[in-house]
């Protein structure tokens, strides 16, 4: 019984890392129609980040929102002075996103060697937390609030400002907002900024139940590709709905089926692709 | 003059072995032959159909492994190689299934998760795949007496299997189907309206596609003796795409000529530099950026010109 209490946290913790990774991949996606393939470069980059800012002296929490905003800043340069010179040609955005994660990850290996590094729970998150008699670890359940923050605080920023109603005009019909005097180009930047921000600080905070390591890239993309083609592209909920499922489905798969809990993520990947290929939250293309 | 050039190429290629005396560089040029096989596999998606897979390292290397496994279970060559063809085309089939429920980008996020199916079962079934420490085969067939042994040898029987892959691309690029497939590329919903079978014919090219990625993925388990899941890996999907793009998609000699430079920029890079995939990376962002049509039409432009 402690046992499944055990993996449903640590399902609910996965979940909500991989929410804060697929939201932004999931706007990033719905507004400019490009599939990100440097999204899990960002996490890891943004991890790596940490750990050089923390052996600088930084706090944990300084040290997350500090990462963030560089490799933000990175992804800005990328979107202005590359994604951008190929507005259009989508695959070849795709394609340059995917050149660039090589180039990330090697300079990562040189930077930060191969081995894997840890970063060291936060002082005052160590530990457990009774709750009903159950001992939880506390780090994983102060990642789950903080996930559960930023999915109100993602949805009040769409739902409830005016950037959020551009961006979602955006994402709905980019030459109609443009039309009525949207500046969709900078929407592209302040997205993409704030998809790469979000995408390293899950890394950062992903990292003392992770750790961070060369190919921790790779391992997080197809997840937050699964949670996209599962909740629909550009649906907040969408992300929310799927990051669960994934994080539920791969902490059971491994513990009843260790050899194929990879094989057993993209399971109902297949199912939504052939019952609903939009995703479950996601509305049909036009 | 094409006829000419044809024939010289021809000569040199089949002459290779008896000239170049040094092994490695026969060994090099067997790689790219083979390498240029699984190009013009993707081609046939990429470029003819307009569907990108990121995913097709998945297929080549399902090949590699069938192989392998019907191999190390004692059977004889053309047993692994027929069933490992079989495999591959019902492997073809259920992929394109799955990809082809999207077209553009949805296709390529399909196919990449396609692809990381696939790694995922050659790194973790372990009693399956060996994981990491991926299978070993002992020896190459020996068809008609020819033994494969040898680097000239493997050679040769490579380049008979590239001959028939281009051919069968010549025969596909100028047939009534490559014309419908081309046709779903530009114009799906005319090609609709004028009554083809638009998802068929985009089933049956990644089904042919599929079929020459598997012949590639049996020549690369033949020339390692090896397969691990380095060969399934979303860079391997990346390098074969990087070979088309970079020669020139919807062309016959592009993927050649860009399974050509890759592997030699790959075996070169690689003995003077570590850094592998940032040159990997680099060469994609600089061709995509600055010579989108790859280098083939690239050049062919600029002599046009002079």
């Amino acid at each position: 019984m402690a046992l499944w209490f055990v993996l449903a946290v640590n399902s609910i913790t996965l979940g909500g890392l991989l929410f804060l990774l697929s939201a932004g991949f999931s706007l990033i996606f719905g507004l400019m129609r490009i599939p990100n393939l440097t999204h899990g470069s960002f996490f890891m980059l943004g991890a790596y980040l940490a750990t050089s800012l923390i052996a600088h002296g930084f706090g944990f929490w300084p040290a997350a929102v500090v990462a963030g905003l560089l490799v933000a800043a990175f992804g800005g340069l990328v979107e202005r002075f590359i994604l951008r010179r190929l507005a259009g040609a989508e695959l070849a955005q795709v394609l340059v996103t995917l050149g660039l994660s090589f180039m990330i990850a090697d300079v990562c290996l040189m930077v930060w060697t191969g081995d894997p590094i840890r970063i060291d729970t936060p002082p005052g998150l160590r530990g457990a937390t009774a709750i009903g008699g159950l001992g939880f670890p506390t780090y994983r359940l102060a990642v789950s609030v903080v996930a559960v923050v930023f999915a109100a605080a993602l949805w009040a920023l769409l739902d409830r400002t005016r950037l959020g109603a551009m961006i979602r005009a955006g994402v709905d019909d980019a030459p109609m907002a443009r039309v009525v005097g949207i500046h969709v180009s900078r929407l592209f930047t302040v997205v993409f900024c704030l998809g790469a921000w979000l995408a390293a600080f899950a890394g950062v905070i992903g990292g003392p139940i992770l750790s961070v390591y060369p190919g921790l890239d790779g391992e997080m993309l197809p997840l937050a590709l699964v949670v996209v083609i599962l909740g629909g592209s550009g649906s907040l909920l969408g992300s929310l709905v799927g990051s669960f499922v994934v994080g539920f489905l791969y902490n059971f798969g491994q513990a009843m089926f260790p050899e194929l809990a990879y094989v057993v993520l993209f399971l109902p990947m297949l199912l939504v692709l052939v019952v609903r290929p939009q995703g479950l939250f996601g509305r049909p293309a036009v | 003059m094409r006829r000419v050039a044809l024939a010289a190429a021809l000569a040199v290629l089949a002459t290779l072995p008896l000239w170049l005396t040094s092994t490695y560089y026969v060994n090099i040029t067997s790689q790219i032959l083979f390498y240029a096989i699984f190009a013009l596999a993707i081609n046939v998606l990429a470029g003819y159909a307009g569907l990108v897979s990121l995913g097709h390292a998945g297929l080549f290397g399902i090949a590699g492994y069938a192989a392998a496994k019907i191999l190390t279970g004692g059977h004889a060559h053309a047993a692994g190689i027929a069933g490992a063809l079989a495999i591959t085309l019902v492997a073809s089939a259920a992929f394109a299934v799955l990809a082809l429920r999207g077209t553009g980008l949805g296709f390529v996020m399909i196919t990449v998760a396609l692809g990381q199916i696939v790694w995922g079962v050659a790194y973790r079934w372990i009693s399956l795949t060996n994981g990491d420490n991926g299978i070993n085969i002992s020896g190459r067939p020996s068809p008609l007496g020819l033994s494969l042994a040898t680097p000239a040898g493997f050679y040769w029987a490579t380049l008979v299997v590239f001959l028939l892959a281009v051919a069968s691309m010549w025969v596909f690029v100028g047939s009534p189907f490559g014309a419908s497939v081309r046709g779903t590329r530009d114009q799906a919903r005319r090609m609709n309206a004028l009554g083809y079978h638009v998802w068929m014919i985009r089933f049956l090219a990644f089904l042919f596609s599929g079929f020459w990625s598997g012949v590639a993925g049996v020549l690369y388990l033949y020339y390692n003796q090896f397969v691990s899941p380095q060969a399934v890996a979303l860079t391997a999907s990346a390098e074969a795409l990087l070979m088309v793009i970079a020669g020139g998609t919807g062309t016959l000699l592009g993927p050649i000529v860009g399974a050509g430079l890759v592997v030699v920029v790959k075996n070169v890079a690689s003995a003077y530099i570590e850094r592998w995939n940032f040159v990997l990376g680099a060469i994609f962002v600089a061709i995509v950026v600055f010579m989108p049509e790859g280098l083939v039409p690239g050049f062919l432009r600029l002599v046009r010109r002079s």
